[in-house]
């Protein structure tokens, strides 16, 4: 009697159990699916601390003004975003980490992130394997295209290249100083630029390249270098790609040994609106910088976005940079593209993407292309005395960017095309997928 | 520079020489429609604006140029009209000259671009030949000498034959030499003369000038100039080495400052401080919020900040030292592993708190006046900041020995140091000792951020990039000995010069790391070993 009421009891607590599993199990799927339908998640991975945070810093914050302003507008399908913000400390490997992190634990759809091309490269692998989306919103060496990022900065055609046109053309230069930090950004872009100026003409006595390390901050000798190699009898200009922190000591060498702009201009690829905050700018007048975007430039949009930037920092002096209109128009991008496909499903966001167009802050429409990269004005700006640039110089119209420099040997025959030929490394010449860097 | 703007200023320097012998009267329709040029906004129209204001012989013409070239002509946009905001605030009609109240609300400076001010510069040139200021004379002659145009060649002649002033009329025949070198018609002992003259000048320009000498050039000039050529590189090579030697001792004396703070901590103490940077960085922050202050408070005293953030920087710095010796690092007495990590754990707290209070980005810590440019001594440049911070860097070392030596305190720091049972049998106060031997090492690296930030960024990374280099001078120069520490700063700082220029600063850098590692295996204890019973202790 007992042991047929222990099983009965047991019986009906196995269906019962079984039963009441089985509901849970459905409520709880149920109920998480609802909570994942609540929001969609965008990762934002950009070193909060460590040496790139000066940098860094202001691009997590870019992204998170940019997903509030669009939860006001009612979010993305009818979803609000919700940031989900990492701190990969200027640490590479950790850059990887925190991507997988934000990819397989965090589930976001997209990611924002990365500014050293080290950093990119080292989560390259786990975009690829996790198949995520990556928005790099730098300027950049080029020589890369991948399915699962998009370029949102400018190639070396759309900053170096048009910048050292300007200088030949307008300022006459015949005499070149390319002075970079020693990593790879400046090492490709200055292997570029001497390609080109090799190809116009320019002699190899009258290119000086020089590298300094990360944080260099004793400029006296090259500075004294570049002057007595700008004493030649030519015009000589200087094309920096000198990073980060490097750049302060560089330029307040140059103001006290008094090389001024109209004697010696120094055009600067790295150095934009928030390096300048930080120098006395009176000594660097006429100085140049290269950009798709300066603060100064006047359009409606850009004016409604400095406004809303600063109120939303709450802080009026807060300045803007061409990193940040990059990430605007990638997250703006972004949401077309996944309000086309009604979907954050990767492969079908990736596939969306190009062609996709989006107001850049400078009046223009900027486009995705097939290579991922975008269409970009690009500007020459010289240095005020208020630490803003006014802009000397631009290109007629938008420029596209080049994943292969055409300047260089081993690249010049490679396109990236996701589109038509889904590879990001084809051979025009060959007519086959794959070659180098690949 | 256009070809068309020389020929207007070749114009100009004619109008210049006519005005000054007939005192020729301005035009005022041409001169007012080039004035309202300024207006357009067009970077061509402002050239030709200046180009005709220039040669106008306008008296306003000056005033107008120079305006532009200070930021101080504005122009507005609707009504073409162009304003002169002088010097004393008060506001002129630059077509006309006539004073007007205030500026209209939309009138925008006249912008420039690099092309635009070397023709301001080369028209201003032309317009102050005749100064009666002397240094504004001899600043035209350097104008001239640059752009060696061929029109100024009269003014130049008729004002050498009037000018009384020495340094002046070497500027000005300095600059008729350059005219002559590259006039066609000059006769060949014409520029026989003027090469010798610009051979005497013997610095970078002169030799621009001479290398920029084309091919066609008589056979005995191409001679002459190439031996100039030769003789001023000899003379500039042998002046690169006065160069590098200057730069190497204001290198060293950098590392000096940022060292001499851990030759107290570790050299004395024995304390491994990886924490010793952030030291620095608090008070490079320091002088920030001086002149913060400063700025807005009492602008006049801007010049003084530093003055002020010195004393400062070394009570913050100082106190948190203390802080840190009485909270951390007193447990850790006799276990460096634990206060190197210890200590590097708390660099990054202080970094990330600096970071969090004051942004990650970099703050603009001003050069008072007195610290900023540079002035020429033979052929070298020598920067007023550099030379102020090894002046200070030597000052902070002396009074710190004089301290160590004539104190009290100081007394008692070396007893301590030498020998801890026996001072604390003596009635040392050992403990207290220890936190303000620690606290005077670390004042001292918060006054060398002082002085670091006006070269350096002043950002919460400033630190890093001094701890490796201070350890390397302490280690290289003796630990314990704060003579080793100069001599070790010194030796690094010129050898690092001389090897950057051969070698490039990437490889300059391994280079010496690697002969400072070669170094210490010979002589493990540095250049100024100590010898005796507290090399055991």
């Amino acid at each position: 009697m007992v042991t047929k009421l222990t099983h009965d009891i047991a019986t009906l607590s196995r269906r019962r159990w079984l039963a009441a599993t089985a509901g849970l199990i459905l409520g709880l799927a149920a109920f998480s699916n609802a909570k994942a339908q609540e929001t969609i998640k965008v990762g934002v991975l950009h070193s909060l601390s460590g040496t790139m945070a000066i940098s860094e810093t202001t691009l997590k914050d870019t992204i998170l003004f940019l997903i509030e302003e669009q939860n006001k507008k009612g979010g993305v399908l009818g979803k609000k975003l919700e940031p989900v913000v990492v701190d990969p400390a200027s640490n590479w490997p950790l850059f990887a980490e925190k991507a997988r992190e934000l990819i397989t634990k965090d589930k976001v759809s997209v990611v924002f992130g990365c500014w050293t091309s080290v950093s990119r490269k080292s989560v390259l692998p786990v975009f690829k394997e996790l198949n995520s989306i990556l928005f790099y919103p730098v300027q950049y060496e080029g020589e890369e295209s991948e399915r699962n990022v998009f370029y949102t900065g400018a190639a070396p055609n759309q900053q170096a290249i048009p910048a050292v046109d300007y200088l030949m053309k307008d300022e006459k230069v015949k005499r070149w100083v390319l002075a970079g930090t020693d990593y790879v950004y400046p090492r490709t872009t200055n292997k570029i630029l001497e390609a080109y100026l090799k190809s116009k003409g320019v002699k190899q006595e009258d290119i000086m390249i020089n590298y300094t390390p990360f944080g260099h901050s004793d400029w006296q000798t090259i500075v004294a270098d570049i002057k007595k190699f700008g004493s030649a009898g030519k015009k000589t200009a200087v094309v920096s790609t000198i990073n980060g922190d490097a750049n302060v000591p560089f330029y307040k060498e140059l103001g006290n040994q008094g090389i001024k702009a109209t004697d010696i201009p120094v055009v600067a690829f790295s150095v934009g609106e928030e390096e300048l905050a930080g120098i006395d700018t009176k000594p660097l007048l006429g100085h140049l910088a290269a950009w798709n975007y300066f603060q100064s430039i006047k359009s409606p949009e850009n004016e409604k976005f400095i406004k809303a930037w600063q109120a939303y920092t709450k802080n009026p002096k807060r300045v803007t940079n061409d990193p940040m209109e990059a990430h605007v128009i990638g997250f703006e991008m972004w949401v077309k593209a996944v309000e086309k496909v009604k979907s954050t499903d990767p492969d079908k966001v990736i596939d969306a993407l190009p062609g996709i167009e989006a107001k850049n802050l400078t009046g223009g429409t900027s486009k995705m292309l097939p290579n991922h990269h975008i269409t970009k004005p690009v500007f020459i700006g010289e240095i005020k005395a208020n630490g803003q640039f006014d802009v000397v110089w631009k290109t007629p119209g938008l420029v596209a960017g080049d994943a292969w420099s055409k300047e260089l040997e081993g690249s010049k025959d490679l396109i990236g095309d996701w589109v038509g030929k889904k590879c990001g490394n084809y051979n025009t010449k060959i007519n086959k997928c794959g070659g180098q860097g690949s | 520079m256009s070809a068309n703007f020389l020929d207007r200023l070749r114009a100009l320097l004619l109008a210049i020489s006519l005005a000054v012998a007939f005192a020729a009267p301005a035009l005022a329709g041409p001169f007012e429609d080039a004035v309202a040029k300024f207006a357009n906004d067009d970077f061509s129209d402002t050239d030709e604006a200046i180009g005709a204001v220039a040669t106008s012989g306008n008296p306003l013409a000056f005033p107008i140029i120079s305006a532009l070239q200070d930021g101080r002509l504005s122009a507005d946009p609707d009504t073409k009209k162009v304003f002169i905001t002088q010097a004393d605030g008060r506001v002129i009609d630059a077509a006309t000259g006539a004073a007007v109240d205030k500026l209209p609300d939309n009138a925008a400076a006249v912008r420039l671009n690099n092309r635009l001010r070397r023709a301001v510069e080369a028209a201003l040139g032309g317009l102050t030949l005749l100064s009666p200021d002397p240094a504004k004379r001899i600043a035209a002659a350097q104008s001239v000498f640059k752009s060696h145009e061929e029109s100024a060649l009269p003014v130049i002649d008729g004002a050498l034959a009037k000018e009384t002033n020495k340094s002046v009329k070497a500027a000005f025949a300095e600059a008729r030499a350059a005219i002559l070198l590259y006039k066609s018609d000059a006769t060949e002992v014409e520029k026989l003369e003027a090469v010798a003259v610009v051979k005497a000048r013997g610095d970078q320009e002169a030799m621009a000038l001479l290398t920029g000498l084309g091919n066609d050039l008589p056979p005995n000039v191409a001679r002459a100039a190439a031996s100039a050529i030769a003789s001023i590189q000899s003379n500039l090579a042998m002046w690169s080495m006065v160069q590098n030697a200057w730069y190497g001792l204001s290198l060293g004396s950098v590392l000096l400052l940022a060292a001499i703070g851990l030759a107290i901590t570790f050299g004395v103490m024995g304390v491994i401080n990886m924490a010793h940077g952030e030291m620095v960085m608090l008070g490079a922050y320091t002088t920030f919020v001086v002149q913060e202050v400063i700025r807005s408070n009492y602008p006049g005293l801007f010049d003084y900040s530093l003055l002020i953030a010195v004393p400062l920087a070394f009570l913050v710095a100082g106190a948190v030292g203390v802080l840190i010796e009485r909270g951390i690092i007193r447990f850790l007495y006799g276990r460096p592993l634990e206060t190197l990590l210890a200590t590097w754990g708390l660099s990054l707290v202080l970094q990330q708190a600096v970071r969090t209070a004051f942004g990650p980005t970099n703050r603009e810590v001003g050069n008072p006046s007195w610290m900023s440019g540079a002035f020429e001594l033979g052929q070298i440049t020598i920067t007023y900041n550099r030379l102020w911070i090894l002046c200070f860097t030597l000052a902070v070392f002396v009074i710190l020995l004089a301290m160590l030596r004539y104190t009290a305190l100081g007394l008692e720091m070396r007893a301590v140091t030498q020998n801890r049972r026996m001072a604390a049998s003596m009635g040392i106060a050992t403990s207290r000792v220890d936190a303000l031997t620690f606290g005077l090492g670390s004042g001292i690296a918060g006054i060398a951020g002082v002085a670091l930030s006006q070269i350096d960024n002043v950002s919460p990374n400033l630190g890093q990039s001094y701890i490796i280099d201070s350890f390397m001078v302490v280690v290289f120069g003796g630990v314990g000995n704060l003579w080793g520490t100069l001599v070790g700063a010194f030796t690094l700082g010129i050898a690092n010069k001389f090897l950057e220029p051969v070698a490039g600063a990437v490889l300059g850098k391994i280079a010496i790391l690697v002969l400072i590692i070669l170094f210490i295996q010979k002589r493990p204890r540095g250049l100024f070993a100590l010898k005796g019973r507290a090399v055991e202790a």
